[in-house]
């Protein structure tokens, strides 16, 4: 696999696209070399990521898109996913953990994304939008804290 | 096709709901909410879920089989998991979820838990 690579792909906000991302995740990951472990994590990540962008960012408008960017290098596989959403502030989400929302049917997404990967940021991207920014280090190549 | 095959059998006046296939946002999540009021329409308050052969998992499918417990509860019944696959485990331990749910890896043992 070369380094330093890029893989964009651009989709309608519509829930039958997902899969199609999970299958360029799962080659990008594999050709990596990242385990079964990881890899299946990374997937998942990645997953919640590009369905936070369809149904929360975007509305799932159908004429909103997500982009979704691998960029690929040597140590590490960093994950772009882009919606075209309002924004949001990802401090003011309930805490999963917290005994009070523990039982609540949804938001552990971000939770499952920040556990899985070891950056997880959000931005605000110049011509609209939120970015979420997902990286996972080789394990060799992990930096230490 | 589906994305998660449910099969309905029951072991006494329990009924195990077999799943197979993916539980996550869309249809598998649904299909899984749908056949659970099902039951319980039906009065079947013991539901055993057999997660066995559930291949995928997102967060929307364990915020479905949170709401199944939740609403499976609030009907006075019981909504208990068996099989879980190593993943499903992890999912459920990292969000504490796992101390909520009790959880069986024999049928047997399951099916004589319930009160």
């Amino acid at each position: 696999m070369p380094i330093n690579e890029t893989i964009e792909l651009s989709i309608d906000s519509n829930l039958e696209f997902v899969e199609m991302v999970a299958s360029v995740t799962k080659s990008v990951t594999s050709k990596m070399g990242f385990d079964e472990d990881d890899a299946s994590w990374i997937e998942l990540a990645i997953h919640e990521a590009v369905i936070n962008a369809i149904t929360h960012g975007n509305k799932s408008a159908a004429d909103k898109q997500v982009d979704v960017r691998f960029v690929i290098e040597l140590d590490s596989l960093t994950v772009h996913v882009r919606d075209r959403g309002e924004g949001f502030d990802p401090t003011t989400l309930p805490n999963p953990l917290d005994p009070d929302n523990l039982l609540n049917p949804s938001g552990r997404g971000i939770f499952y994304m920040r556990t899985f990967m070891d950056e997880v940021e959000y931005s605000t991207h110049t011509e609209g939008g939120s970015v979420v920014r997902l990286t996972k280090y080789k394990r060799s190549s992990k930096p230490q804290n | 096709m589906a994305q998660l095959n449910i099969k309905d059998r029951q072991a006494g006046d329990v009924t195990i709901l077999d799943l197979s296939g993916k539980i996550t946002i869309g249809e598998g999540s649904v299909q899984l909410r749908e056949a659970v009021r099902k039951l319980l329409d039906e009065g079947k308050k013991k539901i055993l879920l057999n997660l066995g052969d559930v291949s995928y998992v997102d967060s929307s499918g364990i915020g479905e089989l949170v709401s199944s417990y939740t609403t499976t509860n609030n009907n006075g019944g019981q909504l208990k998991l068996l099989n879980l696959t190593k993943k499903i485990q992890d999912l459920l331990m990292i969000t504490k979820l796992l101390t909520v749910f009790e959880t069986y890896d024999s049928e047997e043992a399951a099916v004589s838990s319930y009160k």
